[in-house]
């Protein structure tokens, strides 16, 4: 077995995971962890949907925010992709989408404050990076055979409409519309910094344990996500485009004197400013690295390994759930409720969830992690088991697992955890926030103290990380010649 | 319809455009999230209605999720007055020059901080922090927010001068709870075994019958120092009108709506100045937490 390259690789990842295991802070440190996790699934058994006045109008605003965040993302990531093939787009687009949601948020509520466009540009932004990315390889991918067969002198924009466009339309859409739910799940939590969407209200019933109130909230998000076929239309999608930016709400008005004061005074380095110097700057420099960025990127690397890990272990044991090739409907339609949940559920989310129920450690953070890409994953791999048919007289049960289906789906399962490895990172950083020591810990301290010069550098540190493990796994994918298709 | 959607569309693209507020009569305040939203919702709206009653203007309050949120918002001029901390209101003054603290609680010229840990510990009160080192060493900790004063600030700054150490050095585990009721709720579950927190949260709470006294316990007390303000900026007279400074701080002092003021829980607003808070510009640049 040793000689497959793809069985050395996964080998490899395992004992990284059971290495970092050791070095990780995994531990149950609530008293009495499972009596609150009971009273919070007594909560979602017991949904309270009266609790807030305000839980339509935030529900309201999450679905408009994610609409115009993800249709701005999506037009400026398709002109970026028709330029993608350029350099410096390429690592533009990178550096944009390296950084997550919630600290675009943290950076535009610094002048924007709570006004629209802070919710709007901070799904945007990164949703661009991604879209050019994806519809660029799309658009690469596109049979060239009809554009050959164009007459010479055909302008470039009508060869590109008639010959490029057919050929990838279904594909770009059905990306995009993928991509939606993930604008609506971006849209949720970035309540939790303070935007009027989902999470601010499911923060502040959680915070006090009003699980009834939370259970609620997360129903009718899960109904959200899974309705979207009924009520995401072509037809209509011109229509909630349009409607939607009037449903972001007033917020407060924007003073254009902080935008300048942000960018020509708020991040330009303390000693800089003070007018220290390159000579001060080093030591202000020496000391972030050595007490904030290094033991962020640290904790963000080793939770990142063990949780990537943790998610290829649980979509392995996930993905019979729904497969045609075990046990009868039933046990598929909940098979498939659970992965819906698990994979509706942001991991911001559940991690906050599992912290307030279990105590500060990485261990929530790790099965939250897994929970949900192991959900996507599964569901992926799941899916694809359906379309394979096995002889007649092939083994059933645990034979039929390991010796049929596991090896025949185990290149495409790889590709799409290496796929999620990224995005698992840019998760990772992110949970600092909630207060698990890694990077987004340190981003969230130094805009606690209002220093956004330190915020900046440990973002700018997030994102090159994540360049890196992107990089990475492209190598490594390209190395073990895994395909995907993208995911979200 | 069709025309109003347009006209909507216009007015708002103009104020996305403009920094010429439409709503530039409106006085908006907030108040950093120290306690349990539902809580500051109920107190802050009543705070409003009373503020523009005695003001005769329109008075929004805006909940924020974050200390700095609400430093932030203070800074940006999308609110004109807040209900600060000690510390947030020392940033937020560094940050908007002219802008001054009007009011504070009677309780907050001598403000506490207790230190609680949960009976399970069987930590003994004590009347100096010095002679708990044995007993905390090693312990799980958990402040309050990261921007607070009496939630991080204070204790931080007592651990450091009596132990000599960083909280994360002498502590097992630290923790930011996030804000001082769910400290208390965090170390009455014992999540984690000492806490520091709010005192008039803690005897708020405790009069209110929310403690189970038989998990948790006050085992030591700051010295007093200053907290909580009313802070407002320097240039809401050109907006408002001359003298509306002086008024907001009138209405301010003269609050004395029982109910009102038993949700914050103060007996009753008095006035405060800027050097009030110099001994917490100090601390906290003592403890690197101000440049």
């Amino acid at each position: 077995m040793l000689s497959y390259p793809t069985v050395r690789a996964s080998l490899i990842f395992v004992a990284v995971a059971i290495v970092g295991l050791l070095f990780a802070d995994i531990a149950i440190t609530a008293s009495n962890p499972w009596r609150d996790l009971g009273n919070f699934f007594l909560g979602v058994v017991t949904p309270n949907f009266f609790s807030s006045e305000g839980l339509l109008t935030a529900l309201l605003r999450t679905v408009a925010f994610a609409f115009v965040g993800v249709a701005l993302g999506s037009f400026c990531g398709f002109l970026l992709a028709l330029v993608y093939r350029l350099l410096p787009v390429r690592i533009f687009c990178a550096f944009i989408r390296a950084i997550h949601e919630l600290f675009w948020a943290l950076i535009f509520l610094q002048f924007f404050g709570f006004h629209p466009l802070t919710g709007v540009l901070a799904i945007a932004i990164p949703y661009s990076g991604i879209f050019a990315k994806v519809y660029s390889e799309i658009l690469e991918e596109a049979d060239p055979e009809p554009r050959r067969l164009l007459p010479p002198g055909t302008g470039m924009v009508a060869a590109f409409l008639y010959a490029r466009i057919p050929d990838c339309w279904e594909q770009m859409r059905t990306y995009t519309a993928y991509r939606l739910e993930c604008g609506l799940r971006s849209s949720a939590i970035l309540g939790f910094v303070g935007l009027p969407t989902l999470g601010f209200y499911l923060e502040a019933s959680f915070s006090q344990g009003l699980y009834s109130d939370a259970g609620a909230m997360l129903i009718l998000f899960y109904v959200l996500i899974a309705t979207i076929p009924l009520w995401v239309r072509p037809k209509l999608l011109p229509v909630y485009i349009l409607a939607a930016p009037f449903f972001l709400g007033d917020g407060l008005p924007i003073v254009w004197g902080n935008v300048e004061r942000f960018f020509t005074e708020d991040i330009v380095p303390a000693p800089l400013r003070s007018g220290e110097g390159i000579a001060g700057l080093v030591p202000w420099l020496n000391d972030l690295m050595v007490n904030e960025a290094l033991p962020g990127i640290w904790n963000t690397v080793l939770l990142t390994q063990v949780a990537l890990v943790a998610t290829g272990i649980l979509a392995l044991l996930a993905f019979p759930l729904i497969s045609n090739h075990f046990g009868g409907p039933v046990r598929r339609t909940s098979g498939h409720v659970f992965l819906v949940i698990a994979r509706s559920t942001p991991e911001y989310i559940l991690a906050y969830i599992l912290l307030q129920l279990w105590g500060p450690s990485m261990l929530p953070a790790v099965v939250a992690l897994a929970l949900h890409n192991g959900g996507i994953i599964g569901h992926l791999i799941g899916r694809q088991t359906n379309t394979l048919r096995l002889r007649p007289d092939a083994p059933t049960g645990f034979n039929r697992y390991t010796w049929e289906l596991v090896p025949r789906v185990y290149r495409s399962f790889l590709a799409f955890l290496f796929y999620r490895w990224e995005i698992i990172m840019r998760e990772t950083a992110i949970l600092g926030i909630l207060g698990i020591y890694t990077l987004g810990f340190y981003v969230d301290s130094a805009i606690q103290n209002i220093r956004f010069d330190r915020a900046m550098v440990l973002i700018l540190v997030t994102a090159l990380l994540n360049i890196g493990v992107d990089a990475l796994g492209r190598y490594i994918r390209r190395k073990l010649a895994l395909q995907t298709m993208p995911t979200c | 319809m069709a025309l109003k959607l347009i006209r909507k569309f216009v007015a708002s693209s103009l104020l996305v455009m403009t920094a010429a507020s439409a709503s530039a009569e409106t006085f908006v305040f907030t108040a950093i999230p120290d306690e349990d939203e539902t809580k500051l919702v109920e107190r802050f709206r009543g705070v409003a209605d009373y503020l523009s009653e005695q003001l005769d203007v329109e008075v929004r309050y805006i909940p924020v999720k974050s200390y700095a949120a609400a430093v932030s918002a203070f800074r940006n001029n999308q609110v004109q007055l807040a209900w600060f901390g000690g510390l947030s209101g020392v940033q937020a003054r560094r940050l908007v020059p002219g802008s001054e603290a009007i009011a504070q609680g009677v309780e907050d010229e001598a403000f506490q901080t207790y230190f609680i840990a949960n009976t399970s510990t069987s930590i003994d009160p004590a009347e100096d922090l010095a002679s708990l080192e044995d007993q905390l060493r090693g312990k799980t900790f958990t402040f309050g927010s990261k921007g607070s004063t009496s939630g991080r600030l204070m204790p931080e700054f007592h651990i450091r001068e009596t132990f000599n150490q960083a909280p994360e050095d002498f502590f097992g585990r630290v923790g930011f709870s996030g804000n001082h009721t769910r400290t208390l709720r965090l170390v009455e579950a014992g999540t984690y075994e000492v806490g520091a927190l709010n005192f008039q949260v803690w005897e708020k709470e405790l009069e209110d019958g929310n403690i189970d006294t038989s998990a948790v316990q006050v085992i030591w007390e700051t010295p007093a120092y200053p907290d909580y303000q009313w802070t407002i900026r320097g240039d809401v007279n050109e907006r408002f009108g001359d003298g509306f400074k002086d008024r907001v701080k009138e209405a301010l002092l003269a609050l004395d709506d029982k109910e009102l003021l038993e949700s914050f829980p103060r007996s009753g607003f008095i006035p405060a100045s800027n050097e009030d808070y110099e001994p917490i510009r100090k601390t906290a640049e003592e403890i690197g937490i101000l440049d």
